[in-house]
C-alpha cells in the first residue's frame, strides 16, 4: 500500500503573544492556546490532496510528545488523515530525537513520502526533515512550493534565497513544506465527529528503540531586548530631514 | 588549547556569498578559535582564494567533486562528514544553503545542532532566538560532544579582509556520493539592485501595495535611495513580489541600517525579519498598526501619496 507519513508537532498557536516566565526557566504555555505547528498543517493538506489524486491510499499523522497532543491528532485526523501515532515522550523532544523516532516509523509503515513541516514555530529549528531524511539515507527536498509526484520520482520546488530551485528526487524522501505550498482546508463539524472512530495509536519512545536523550539544554530564557518607541513625522519633507539629521541619508 | 572550527562556505560556483564571511565572524569570537573553511565545489579555486582571504582563516579546504557543481544537501553532507573529523564545531550560515545541509550533516555524525546561533559564549554554550524572535534561549551543549551549528547573518559583521592570505589545500575525500537527488533548475531572478540580505537600505512593501504594478513604485524609490526591495509574506502570497524578497520568520531576516515598512501592518512573524535593522521608518494609513511600535520614525498616510512625494524630493 501505498502511504504517506506526515509528522506533526504541537506548538503554541501563531496567534499567542509569547511571554518568557520572570526567573527565566522557559516561556509561559500554562493556559496557552495550543495548535498544530502551521507548517503540519500544510505537510498533511499536501499529503491529502495526493491522496486525492490517487498517489497514495493511506495518510499517517504522527508526532513525538506528550499525552496532551491528543487533540491536534484528532484535528489532524478529522482534516482527513486515516490514522494517528502518538509516540509519547514527556519534556522538550529535540529534533535528532524525534527524526530517530519517525525514522522507526517509516521503517516500519514503508511509507513511499514523508513530508514535514520546513521548521516548528516554537524552537524554529529547522532540522527535523534533514536529520530524517539522512538517517534514512533518503533524498531531502526542503522548503517546498510544488510537489510533482510521476514515476516514483518527485519533482519539487523548493523556496530558496536566490529564487525558486527545482529539484527531482527518487521515492521514498522526505520533503519539508513551505508557506506557499497550499492552504490547508478547514475541518467541517461531520468530520470532527468521524475523526473519533478513526485509530490513534499510542506508542512509548522507548517501546520504539529510541534513547531519551537531551544533548542540548536550555539552561536561561531571556525576553529579546525592547526597540525604544519612536517619534512620529508628519509629512514626506519632514521625514527625509529626520532621516538626513539622523546621519542615515546623506 | 585552541578550538578547531570548520566552516562550511556557501557560494555559487565563482562568487563566495557574503554569509561565510558572517560565520568567520561568529567563530572568531570562540577564545583561541582554529577556523577551516571547506570549499565544497566541482572547481574550488576562485571560491577558495576569496575565502583564503578573510581574517580569522587559518586554511581552506578545497573538497572537489564533479556532483559539486549544484549545492545539493545530499550529495555534500558525506563529504563534509569526511572532513570533519576533528573539528570540535562545524558550522554554516542560516541562509537557506545552510539550514538545508547542516542538519543533514549533524545527523551523519550523529550529533545535534544549534540553529540560529546570534552569539557563541564558548564552543559548546551559545545564544539563539525562539519564537520568532519573542524569545532568546541560551542552549548548552554536553562537553566533548561534537557540535554543527549554524549562524544567523544579521548578527554579525561580516570578518574583514586580511593582510596575508590563508593557505589553501586539497582534501581527499572518500565518500559515498548518492544519485537520489538530482538538480534541475533554478530561476533567480538577477537584477542590478542591492542584495536584500546585505544591502545597508531596504524598502519593504506589504498587502497595501494592492498589485504588481502598484509594487512598482517601490522600486523606483529603492532605485533613488540604492536600496534592496523586501515584502510581507502578504505581499507575496498575492503575488506582487517573488517569494526571494519575503522578509520575517519564514523569510529572510536582515540587518540594514535602513528598514522603511510601507503598507506593512507589522506582525510578530514580520518583526522577527527586522529586529536587528538600525533605523525603521514605518509608512502606513492606519495610525495604530504594530509596525509603529517598533518604528524609529512613523508616518501616519497614505502609500500612494507618500511614496511618489518621497521619491520627487529625494530628486534626481
Ligand atoms: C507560520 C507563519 C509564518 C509567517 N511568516 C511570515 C514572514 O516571514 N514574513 C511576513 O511578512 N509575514 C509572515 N507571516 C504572515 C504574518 O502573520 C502577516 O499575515 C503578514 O506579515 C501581513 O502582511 P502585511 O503587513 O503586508 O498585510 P496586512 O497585515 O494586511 O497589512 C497591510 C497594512 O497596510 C496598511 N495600508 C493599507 N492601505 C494603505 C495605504 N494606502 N497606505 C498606507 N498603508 C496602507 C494597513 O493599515 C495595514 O496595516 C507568517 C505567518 C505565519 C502563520
Ligand atoms: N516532536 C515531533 N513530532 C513529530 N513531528 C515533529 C516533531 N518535531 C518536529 N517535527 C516535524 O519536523 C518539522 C520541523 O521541525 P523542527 O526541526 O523542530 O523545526 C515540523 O514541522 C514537524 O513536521
Amino acid at each position: 500500500m501505498k502511504r504517506i507519513l506526515v509528522g506533526i508537532k504541537r506548538v503554541v498557536d501563531y496567534n499567542v503573544r509569547i511571554r518568557v516566565k520572570p526567573d527565566g526557566s522557559g516561556v509561559v504555555t500554562d493556559g496557552v492556546k495550543m495548535s498544530i505547528n502551521p507548517f503540519d498543517e500544510i505537510a498533511l493538506e499536501e499529503a491529502l490532496r495526493i491522496k486525492e489524486r490517487g498517489g497514495a491510499e493511506e495518510v499517517i499523522v504522527a508526532t513525538v510528545g506528550p499525552a496532551d497532543t491528543q487533540p491536534q491528532l484528532r484535528n489532524a485526523l478529522a482534516m482527513g488523515a486515516d490514522r494517528a501515532i502518538l509516540v509519547q515522550a514527556d519534556g522538550a523532544v529535540e529534533p535528532a530525537v524525534a527524526a530517530r523516532a519517525l525514522l522507526k516509523l517509516a521503517e516500519r509503515e514503508q511509507p513511499s513520502l514523508v513530508i514535514l513541516g520546513k521548521q516548528a514555530i516554537d524552537d524554529d529549528n529547522s532540522q527535523t526533515g534533514q536529520m530524517l531524511a539522512a538517517l534514512w539515507g533518503r533524498p531531502q527536498a526542503t522548503f517546498a512550493s510544488k510537489v510533482e509526484l510521476a514515476d516514483g520520482k518527485a519533482r519539487v520546488t523548493r523556496e530558496v534565497d536566490a529564487g525558486l530551485e527545482t529539484l527531482e528526487v527518487d521515492l521514498p524522501a522526505v520533503i519539508t513544506t513551505d508557506l506557499r505550498l497550499n492552504e490547508p482546508r478547514y475541518v467541517k463539524l461531520p468530520e470532527i465527529m468521524k475523526a473519533k472512530k478513526k485509530p490513534l495509536e499510542t506508542l512509548a519512545l522507548a517501546a520504539l528503540g529510541v534513547e531519551v536523550r537531551q544533548r542540548l539544554k536550555a539552561v536561561r530564557f531571556e525576553p529579546p531586548p525592547q526597540r525604544q518607541k519612536g517619534i512620529k513625522v508628519k509629512d514626506a519633507a519632514e521625514l527625509l530631514e529626520v532621516l538626513k539629521k539622523k546621519g542615515v541619508l546623506a | 588549547m585552541s578550538t578547531r572550527i570548520l566552516i562550511v562556505a556557501e557560494h555559487d560556483g565563482t562568487r563566495l556569498n557574503p554569509s561565510t564571511a558572517k560565520c568567520v565572524a561568529c567563530a572568531r569570537t570562540i577564545a583561541d578559535a582554529d577556523i577551516t573553511v571547506a570549499v565544497c565545489a566541482a572547481n574550488a579555486a576562485t571560491v577558495a582564494t576569496q575565502a583564503a582571504q578573510l581574517q580569522g582563516v587559518a586554511c581552506v579546504l578545497k573538497v572537489e567533486n564533479a556532483a559539486n557543481e549544484h549545492p545539493l544537501a545530499a550529495v555534500l553532507a558525506p563529504q563534509i562528514v569526511a572532513v570533519a573529523q576533528g573539528y570540535a564545531l562545524v558550522l554554516g550560515p542560516s541562509t537557506t544553503f545552510g539550514k538545508d545541509l547542516m542538519p543533514r550533516v549533524a545527523a551523519l555524525l550523529d550529533t545535534v545542532q544549534v540553529s540560529d546561533i546570534m552569539a557563541a559564549e564558548s564552543a559548546t554554550r551559545f545564544r539563539r532566538p525562539i519564537y520568532a524572535g519573542n524569545a532568546i534561549v541560551t542552549v548548552e551543549v554536553e562537553s566533548g560532544v561534537q557540535v554543527v551549528g549554524t549562524v544567523r547573518i544579521a548578527s554579525f559583521e561580516a570578518a574583514p579582509t586580511a593582510s596575508s592570505a590563508a593557505p589553501i589545500e586539497s582534501a581527499q575525500v572518500q565518500a559515498d556520493i548518492p544519485t537520489h537527488t538530482r538538480f534541475v533548475s533554478v530561476s533567480a531572478a538577477r537584477s542590478d539592485r542591492p542584495d536584500l540580505q546585505t544591502a545597508a537600505r531596504v524598502i519593504s512593501g506589504g498587502r497595501a501595495l494592492a498589485s504588481a504594478e502598484g509594487f512598482q513604485i517601490l522600486y523606483k524609490l529603492a532605485d533613488k535611495l540604492g536600496a534592496a526591495v523586501g515584502a510581507s509574506r502578504a505581499a507575496v502570497d498575492a503575488g506582487y513580489a517573488p517569494n526571494e524578497l519575503q522578509v520575517g520568520q519564514t523569510g529572510k531576516i536582515i540587518a540594514p541600517e535602513l528598514y522603511v515598512a510601507i503598507g506593512i501592518s507589522g506582525a510578530i512573524q514580520h518583526l522577527t525579519g527586522i529586529k536587528d535593522a538600525r533605523t525603521i521608518v514605518a509608512i502606513n494609513k492606519d495610525a495604530e498598526a504594530p509596525i509603529f511600535e517598533v518604528a524609529d520614525i512613523g508616518l501616519v498616510g497614505d502609500l500612494f501619496q507618500i511614496v511618489p512625494e518621497l521619491e520627487r524630493l529625494l530628486g534626481s
